[in-house]
Order: C-alpha cells, then sequence, then structure tokens
C-alpha cells in the first residue's frame, strides 16, 4: 500500500484517456490497465473512476456502448472520440511540460543559481 | 448554443432517469462481478470473493450519486427528490400546513383584493389611448373642476399646453326608443371629445367639431359599447335610427369603442350628446352664461414635452385674463391638473389616501402572517433539530438542507398564493358586477388583469422567501454533535429574541387594524344617527324631471302643482313637498355667492358666504321634517308677483347675519343683486356629504325660481313603500309619459353613506384578519413556550408552585408582548384615523368607547390565545412529567 502514490487531481481523466486510447475497455479494465501501464503505482479506488467516467462522456471525449467482455458478462465498452483523442494530446503535451518544468525546479543545484 | 445543448441534455437525461440508473446499476455490478471474477481465480469462494469486491469497490451509493452528477440532470432531480420529501413533510404535519395555508391564503388573498381595486381605480383606470398625458382641470383653490362653456372656450382656444380640450356634463334624459320611455344617464360632450380622447368607433361613427353648428344644432347620438349590449342587442342596424330624446329627434350615429365608459370611472352613462344641445337636454341654455359653471370637467392631453406644472401656469395666465375681463363671472380663477378619472382631486386624494392606506394595511397584514409562519417554521426547524442534526452528520451540506426548507416554505406560499389569488378573483369579479345604488349607473370594474396576478405571484414568492429565511440562522448555528449527544436543545432563551419582536410588531398591527376599524364603525354608526337636516324614515322620494316630457315655462310650476295636490289625496299621505335637489341624493354643484345687504360691488371675493340653493314648495320642511327656528315658511302667494324672499339656515343667517335673530326680516343679495328678503329660519343639515362641517344653505319659492327637477318628498304615517304603487298610478294619471323614480328617503341616502360603508366594511374585513392573525401568533408562541418548559414547571410545581406562580412563568412573556404590541398599536391607529376622517363621519380615536373597545378586544384576543396553552401548563402532573425523563 504505502508504495502507492496518490493521484494528482485532474489525472485520472488523464489516465483514462491514455488507458482508453489502445482500445475500448470496460469500467474494471480501464483499471486493469491503468495498474498495467502505471506499474501498479498508482492508488485509485475502484469505484472513483466511474464519475470520472461520467464526465468524460459528458463531456464527448469518450463513447460508450454496451458488449460481452472476455470473462462473458454484459459491460459497458468505451473508447475515445475524436475529441477525446485530440484532448489527449493536448493533454499529454501540458503534462509533459508541466513534469520538465516541475523537475528542473525540483532538481536545480544551490550553486546554479 | 452552448447553453441550449446542456439545457437539452439536462432535459434528456431527466426523462432517461430511471433507464439511467437502472444501466449505472448494471455497469457496478458488472464492475463488481469482474473482480470478483478475478479474485475468485486466486481461490477465494464465489461469496467471500464478491464480498471482497464489494468493500474495494468502495462507497456504492456515493459514487452512483457523483456519477450522476457527473453526468448531470442530478440538480432538477435532487430538486425534485426535496420536493417530494418537503410535500411529505408537509402531510406528515397536516395542523400545521393547514394553519400555513389559510393564514397565507387570507393575506395574499387580501392583498390582491386591494391590490386589484387599486389598479383599477388609480394605476389603470381608463380604457384610452395614451392615458398617461390626458389631465382634467380643476380650480386651483378647491377640488372642483366646475367650468362655464365661455370659459371653457377660452380656455380651450388661449392655452398652449394641451393638444385639444373636451368638456363633458353628466345628464340624465328620457329616451324614447318606440318602446317603453326611459331614463338614461348620459354624457353632455363638446363636439371634440371623442377626438380628444383618441377613440375611434366600434360600429358606425363618432361625431366631431365640425358636426357642431350653434344651441341645438347636433342631434346625434354615440351609444357606449355596454349600452348598446345590454339595450340594442347589439343590433348592427341601429346606426342612422332616429330616438326620441326628450321628445326631440335625434339620430344614433354609432358606437363607442368596447370598455370605453365616459371618463369618470365608476359613472358608465348610457349614450354621448353633443353639449351645443344642452338646451333640449337639461332644459336650460347655459351656452353664453359665463357665470353658470355647469360643466363638469375639461380635459385633454398635454403636448408633447410639457410638464403638467407648465400647464397649470399656462391656465392661470388665462384665468387672470379672465379675472380682469370678466371680473363679474370669472373671480380667483387658478388652476391645476388632476387625472380626470376620479373626478380630480375632489374624490382621487381620498380615494388615493384611502387606497394607499388599505394597501398599507394588507401589505402589514401579509408582514404579520410572514412573522407568524417565520415563528412557526422556527419552531418546527428547532423541533427538527434532531432531523437536521442526523442530515448534518451523515454528510449533508447546510445548503442542502437549508435548499430543503425553503422549498418546504416555497411549497406552502404557493399554495396558500394560489388559494388566496382564486378568492380574490371571486370577490373582485363580484366587485365588478356589484351595482351598488340602483338610481345611479355607478358601479367599478375591478376585473383583475395581469398586473394583478404579477403582483400576487410576486408576494406568494417574497413571503415564501421571507418566512422560509427565518430560520436560517438556526439551522447554519446547529451543531450535530451537540444535539446527537444531548438529545435536544434545553435551552429556552430568555433574550428578547427575533421571534418575540415579530409578535409584538404583529400584535401591534392587529391593534392598529382593530382601532380602525372600531372608529370607521364608529363612525358609521354616528353618521347614521347624525341630524341629517331632514327626517328619511317614513318618506319617500319620488322623483322625475320635466325637461324630459316636454314642459317649458310656466307649465312647469303648474304641473308640478298638480302633481302635489294629487299625491296629498292619497291615503296615508301626512305631506308632500318639493324640492328640486334633493340634499345627500343628487349631485353637483350647489352653490351661490351670497352678499351682505350693504355689498355693492358684487364680484364672487366680496361674497358673505357661499350658499347651497334649493328651490322648495310651501309644504317642503314639513314633509321632510326640517324644523322651523323662527319666522315662517313659504305660501303659494309667494310666486313672481310677491318681492323676492327665502328661508335661510341657522349657518348662514350666522354668517351673513351674525344671528339668527338678526336674520328674520333681515335682507341679503343673491349673485344677480336680487335684494331678498329672510322670512324664516331653519335648522342646519347635510348637504352633500355626511362628513361636512355645517354650512350655509337657502331655500327660495319654487314659484320665484321654477326649475323642471322635482323631487317629491311624501311623508306618510304608514309604511311608505305601501305608497309607491299609488303614487305611480297617480303620476301616471296626470301625464302617462313621466317617467318617474319613487325610493324610500332612507334607502336614498346609501349614496352618501357610501364611503363610510365600505370603509368601515374593509376596515371591518381587515381588522377580523389582523385578529386572526395575532390570534394563531399568540397562541403559536405561547404553547410553543409552555411545551418547552414543561419539565422546567414541573419541577416548579412539585417544589411548591402555586397555580398563579406557575402561570406567571409560563405566560408571562406572552402576556407582555401582547401589552406591549398593543400600546403600541394603539398609539399607531390613533395617528392613522387621520386618515379616516374624510371619509367617515367625525373620525376620532380619542372617543372612550373605541378606546375602551381596542383594549377590551385585544384583552380578549390575548385570552382567548392563551387559554388551551394556560390550561396545558396548569394540568401538569410534575410526578408523571419527571418520571418520564
Amino acid at each position: 500500500m504505502t508504495d502507492q502514490a496518490q493521484l494528482l487531481p485532474g489525472t485520472l481523466d488523464l489516465l483514462i484517456l491514455r488507458a482508453v486510447s489502445l482500445g475500448p475497455l470496460h469500467g474494471y479494465g480501464i483499471l486493469l490497465r491503468i495498474g498495467q501501464i502505471s506499474a501498479n503505482a498508482l492508488l485509485i479506488e475502484q469505484g472513483a473512476l466511474y464519475p470520472g467516467l461520467f464526465r468524460l462522456v459528458r463531456q464527448g471525449l469518450l463513447k460508450a456502448s454496451w458488449g460481452t467482455s472476455e470473462n462473458n458478462r454484459r459491460a459497458k465498452f468505451y473508447e475515445l472520440t475524436a475529441a477525446g483523442r485530440k484532448r489527449l494530446r493536448e493533454e499529454t503535451d501540458n503534462w509533459n511540460r508541466l513534469v520538465t518544468a516541475i523537475a528542473s525546479a525540483l532538481g536545480t543545484q544551490p550553486e546554479e543559481i | 448554443m452552448k447553453l441550449l445543448d446542456s439545457l437539452r441534455f439536462r432535459i434528456a437525461t431527466l426523462f432517461h432517469r430511471s433507464q439511467m440508473n437502472a444501466e449505472m446499476d448494471e455497469e457496478l455490478r458488472s464492475h463488481i462481478q469482474h473482480r470478483a471474477d478475478d479474485l475468485g481465480r486466486s481461490g477465494l469462494p464465489r461469496a467471500e470473493a464478491e464480498r471482497r469486491a464489494r468493500i474495494e469497490f468502495g462507497g456504492h451509493v456515493r459514487y452512483k450519486e457523483e456519477s450522476r452528477e457527473a453526468a448531470g440532470g442530478t440538480l432538477v432531480e435532487s430538486l425534485m427528490q426535496d420536493v417530494r420529501f418537503a410535500l411529505r413533510m408537509l402531510r406528515k404535519s397536516p395542523g400545521f400546513t393547514a394553519v400555513a395555508i389559510v393564514t397565507l391564503a387570507m393575506a395574499i388573498g387580501a392583498n390582491a383584493v386591494v391590490f386589484g381595486v387599486l389598479n383599477a381605480l388609480l394605476l389603470h383606470p381608463l380604457h384610452v389611448p395614451q392615458a398617461e398625458s390626458l389631465y382634467g382641470i380643476q380650480h386651483g383653490n378647491e377640488a372642483s373642476s366646475y367650468q362655464s362653456y365661455p370659459d371653457y372656450l377660452d380656455l380651450r382656444d388661449r392655452n398652449r399646453s394641451f393638444d385639444d380640450l373636451a368638456a363633458y356634463d353628466a345628464a340624465q334624459v328620457g329616451l324614447d326608443t318606440g318602446e317603453n320611455p326611459s331614463r338614461v344617464w348620459i354624457v353632455l360632450v363638446s363636439g371634440n371629445y371623442f377626438d380628444v380622447l383618441r377613440l375611434q368607433p366600434s360600429l358606425g361613427r363618432l361625431f366631431h367639431a365640425s358636426d357642431e353648428h350653434g344651441p341645438n344644432s347636433a342631434p346625434y347620438i354615440v351609444l357606449s359599447h355596454d349600452y348598446w349590449h345590454t339595450h340594442f342587442q347589439e343590433d348592427r342596424g341601429v346606426v342612422g335610427r332616429i330616438v326620441q330624446v326628450n321628445k326631440h329627434p335625434y339620430t344614433i350615429l354609432g358606437v363607442a369603442p368596447p370598455g370605453f365608459n365616459g371618463t369618470l370611472v365608476f359613472f358608465n352613462p348610457g349614450f354621448f350628446v353633443p353639449l351645443v344641445n344642452q338646451e333640449q337636454v337639461e332644459g336650460v341654455n347655459d351656452l353664453n352664461e359665463r357665470g353658470k359653471r355647469f360643466i363638469f370637467m375639461t380635459m385633454g392631453h398635454l403636448k408633447p414635452g410639457i410638464t403638467p406644472a407648465q400647464a397649470a401656469a399656462d391656465l392661470n395666465s388665462i384665468g387672470s385674463y379672465l379675472e380682469k375681463a370678466y371680473p363679474k363671472d370669472d373671480d380667483q380663477r387658478t388652476f391645476a391638473l388632476a387625472r380626470p378619472s376620479l373626478y380630480g382631486d375632489y374624490l382621487g386624494r381620498p380615494v388615493r389616501a384611502f387606497m394607499t392606506g388599505l394597501m398599507l394595511l394588507a401589505g402589514l397584514i401579509l408582514l404579520a402572517a410572514c412573522a407568524n409562519l417565520g415563528s412557526l417554521f422556527a419552531a418546527r426547524a428547532a423541533d427538527r433539530s434532531r432531523e437536521v442534526a442526523l442530515r448534518l452528520a451523515l454528510g449533508a451540506t447546510r445548503a442542502r438542507i437549508l435548499r430543503q426548507l425553503f422549498i418546504e416554505a416555497m411549497l406552502l406560499s404557493l399554495m396558500g398564493g394560489a388559494v388566496g389569488l382564486w378568492g380574490s378573483m371571486v370577490l373582485l369579479s363580484g366587485l365588478s358586477v356589484w351595482q351598488p345604488f340602483s338610481r345611479w349607473p355607478i358601479h367599478v370594474p375591478v376585473n383583475p388583469d395581469a398586473y394583478v396576478y404579477g403582483v400576487a405571484l410576486l408576494l406568494t414568492l417574497a413571503s415564501g422567501f421571507l418566512f422560509g429565511a427565518v430560520p436560517v440562522r438556526q439551522v447554519l448555528h446547529t451543531d450535530p454533535y451537540e444535539i446527537v449527544k444531548s438529545g435536544s436543545i434545553a435551552r429556552v432563551g430568555s433574550r428578547f429574541t427575533f421571534r418575540n419582536l415579530a409578535l409584538v410588531v404583529q400584535i401591534a398591527i392587529c391593534a392598529v387594524l382593530v382601532t380602525s376599524s372600531l372608529v370607521a364603525v364608529r363612525g358609521l354608526v354616528r353618521s347614521l344617527h347624525s341630524n341629517f337636516g331632514f327626517e328619511p324614515h317614513n318618506a319617500l322620494l319620488a322623483d322625475t324631471d320635466l325637461t324630459m316630457v316636454g314642459y317649458r315655462g310656466d307649465a312647469v310650476p303648474e304641473m308640478q302643482r298638480r302633481m302635489i295636490d294629487a299625491l296629498e289625496t292619497i291615503p296615508g299621505v301626512k305631506s308632500v313637498g318639493l324640492i328640486d335637489w334633493a340634499p345627500l341624493v343628487s349631485g353637483g354643484e350647489r352653490g351661490a355667492h351670497v352678499f351682505t345687504d350693504g355689498t355693492a360691488d358684487l364680484r364672487p371675493s366680496n361674497a358673505a358666504a357661499d350658499a347651497f340653493t334649493f328651490s322648495i314648495s310651501p309644504e317642503y320642511f314639513h314633509a321632510a321634517g326640517t324644523a322651523l327656528l323662527s319666522g315662517r315658511t313659504f305660501t303659494w302667494h309667494d310666486d313672481k308677483n310677491a318681492p323676492p324672499m327665502a328661508v335661510i339656515n341657522q349657518e348662514f343667517a350666522r354668517k351673513v347675519f351674525g344671528s339668527v335673530t338678526n336674520a328674520t326680516g333681515g335682507y341679503f343679495k343673491q349673485p344677480d343683486g336680487t335684494r331678498t328678503q329672510v322670512v324664516g329660519v331653519v335648522e342646519d343639515g347635510k348637504y352633500d356629504r355626511v362628513t361636512e362641517d355645517p354650512q350655509p344653505a337657502m331655500f327660495l319659492p319654487i314659484l320665484q325660481s321654477p326649475s323642471t327637477q322635482t323631487y317629491l318628498a311624501v311623508r306618510s304615517d304608514r309604511d311608505p313603500v305601501q305608497l309607491v304603487a299609488a303614487i305611480r298610478t297617480t303620476v301616471r294619471g296626470l301625464d302617462a309619459g313621466l317617467p318617474l323614480y319613487i325610493g324610500p328617503w332612507n334607502k336614498e341616502l346609501d349614496t352618501a353613506l357610501f364611503p363610510s360603508r365600505m370603509a368601515a366594511m374593509a376596515l371591518g374585513v381587515m381588522g377580523v384578519m389582523g385578529a386572526l392573525l395575532s390570534l394563531t401568533g399568540i397562541f403559536g408562541m405561547a404553547a410553543y413556550s409552555v411545551s418547552k418548559r414543561l419539565r422546567e414547571l414541573g419541577i416548579r410545581m412539585a417544589l411548591g408552585a402555586q397555580r398563579k406562580e406557575v402561570l406567571q412563568a409560563a405566560l408571562g412573556r406572552a402576556v407582555k408582548l401582547l401589552a406591549l404590541g398593543s400600546a403600541a398599536g394603539l398609539l399607531l391607529g390613533i395617528l392613522a384615523s387621520r386618515v379616516l376622517a374624510f371619509i367617515v363621519y367625525q373620525a376620532t380615536p380619542r372617543d372612550p368607547l373605541v378606546l375602551a373597545g381596542v383594549v377590551l378586544a385585544m384583552g380578549l384576543l390575548g385570552l382567548l390565545a392563551t387559554w388551551i396553552p394556560a390550561q396545558r401548563a396548569l394540568s401538569i402532573d410534575p410526578m408523571i412529567l419527571l418520571r418520564e425523563e
């Protein structure tokens, strides 16, 4: 538990978009995919995923359709829309800029000032 | 566009709510199943796997709620939830709900009715185009608007402020359409009348200034739409028809637009006739008489950009010209502008004052109702503090709880407002068709319009908000942990709280209402028994106008004498007297300037008095029951050959001669300079209004100053109503075509007593409502304080407190508040009664009976309101109570 990092506010949406960008997934699948691509380093309470999913659907970034899962159960599958793809690109760029900036700020040594 | 989309989305989600809910449930369930499948693969039994999956998922309900919120549509939905919850809460306490709805319905209904009347009388009285620039001209020094025809012409032609000026006068004529001849109230109007008012006909044509060519040149009729509807059944063939008006042929030109009934809001004439035909209609031609002010009102639209003050200045400069040019007839000609719909300021001012006062009272009642409901609401909120605390502890936001309370308040006020509005609509439409006087075409159309509905809705929402806001502070300061722990807020505030203040204000308002209604009722009773200068009981008043059937010159007094003689022979008739203008019954200006015998310059400013003038037959005083104080009355020998003479009243004698003894046998001068001898003095009376101060009056012999207007006072020693048929037959026997109106004299006084009756009624209703409101207010407070302190009272009793002490502890505060509020209200009521003085006869609250009445009423109210709580406090059994805890 302790080696998992708390999510920054707003980053869950980005993770969902990224997870879904690799192929249509149902809710539980998205959780697994996030765990997989982040090497289980992030702590996400399972239920917390759903408000994010509905928000993204409402914003038109995701679209949902019912289908059958690999476990042979009915499930709702999410995939990216064009707008979602565009948003993912923008947010990724933003994130990278932010990370670079923060990292450089934190990595600054006293003698460099 | 974005907003529209989002709105559409919200509405769509609202409609698909149940489907969405089901889908959401299924999706979450599917998630848990998938997780359980995974957990099952590591060897857990299925049931345990599902349990673990559910735990890992987290707060199912919370996430579902959050998801719904994220998906949109939650606002409307949660609002609906709140409404349903509020309805459930209200249904759970039907007593509270009923009291609240009835209270609000009464308060909002009263406001809607008063505003409806105010709207109809003062805000939107006339159905003419651009009514806001239409002004009537009245005299600068008195609230009257009479003008003479020559003065009207000068004002019309010389002013630079009005587009044009129209003039009119009301009159009664005999109309013969070939069937039953009838009397009709009409208005005589200047030729430009309809053009000045910018009206178009609804049928045929209207007449114009170009139709007038001197006296009696325009025998035309324009029917009012209402009269066309009721008397001609909207027959489109009336245009061009010739009918007889006072036995003269008149042509019906057309019909006025619907909704237009002249420019006096309460007076509904049958038709309109050109003023130049005055001689045929009223029997006299005053068109060239500068001193005869017979025109009821002149009016017109102000030119754009001209203010009423500028127009008045313009008119006053014409006035000073008139004073110089015609010093004998036109004296002190100053002018002011006023709205024409209520006879300028004459009725406009008192009606405005009264209606404003009434509106204020109604507003106060609504405020009192809100204060009342607010404290009930606060009490409820306190009782529900456990529920509130529990909800807060479970994570509800304070905003959500407040919203829920407000929704409850709004629901109540909407229900109350709907009931109130419905009631007021019934009342207003009843008022609209109500004709208070049978002999006058008077009714006030006060049908509610969009303004009334708007105001009612606004008041409803405002009051809901107002009393809903009372418990806000309480909820905001609720400490859930404290309450859940200790069970209740046991603290009984000894401070003077907002609730107490609200109650005092409310009791004060109630005391004001009770005071004013008592003042009004007392005034009414007093005016019913005041001395009118005649005895209206056991007498009939029969009236007719001989002009209507074509009597002229000497034929008039001869016919009048025949009528008197014939009526005197009817068995049961004691005496019959004639007067040309019945005091308090007829309307119109009757003043005449009279001068002392020594005055040579007879300009109005030198007049010794402005006296009501009446022409009477010898027997009039006897028939009317007017007491002769000195000298004699007339005989049939006091005719044109006898020297001019008059009988005057006490006030006349005092003003012109100094005393009654000086007056008898003395001389005074009439406006035309006639030297007139006083042969007798009679008691004072009321002539125009029951509230008037003693006015000078003179009575002239009918043979010396003849008049075609004929009011016959018939006194009998039996029930006068039995004589109506006999009188009618007798008069028909003399002239079958004579339209006659007969009624008991005291009934005829309805007109004069109408204002004070209305005032007493309106204030009475308001008073009762105010009393009811403070009754519930005091009751609520007393009951609440007793129930909150039951335990304390029980302990006091257990420790040996006496009944008196218990009562003092339980109700002392309520009684103190009552006394405080009553005293404040009584003081305010005394101030408010000044407004009443114009309408109500001798309105004074400094009347021991009124004061005693108010104190008694308030005391009774207090007793009633605290009776049940007091009983409850006294019936406390300390043992049971203490054991319970």
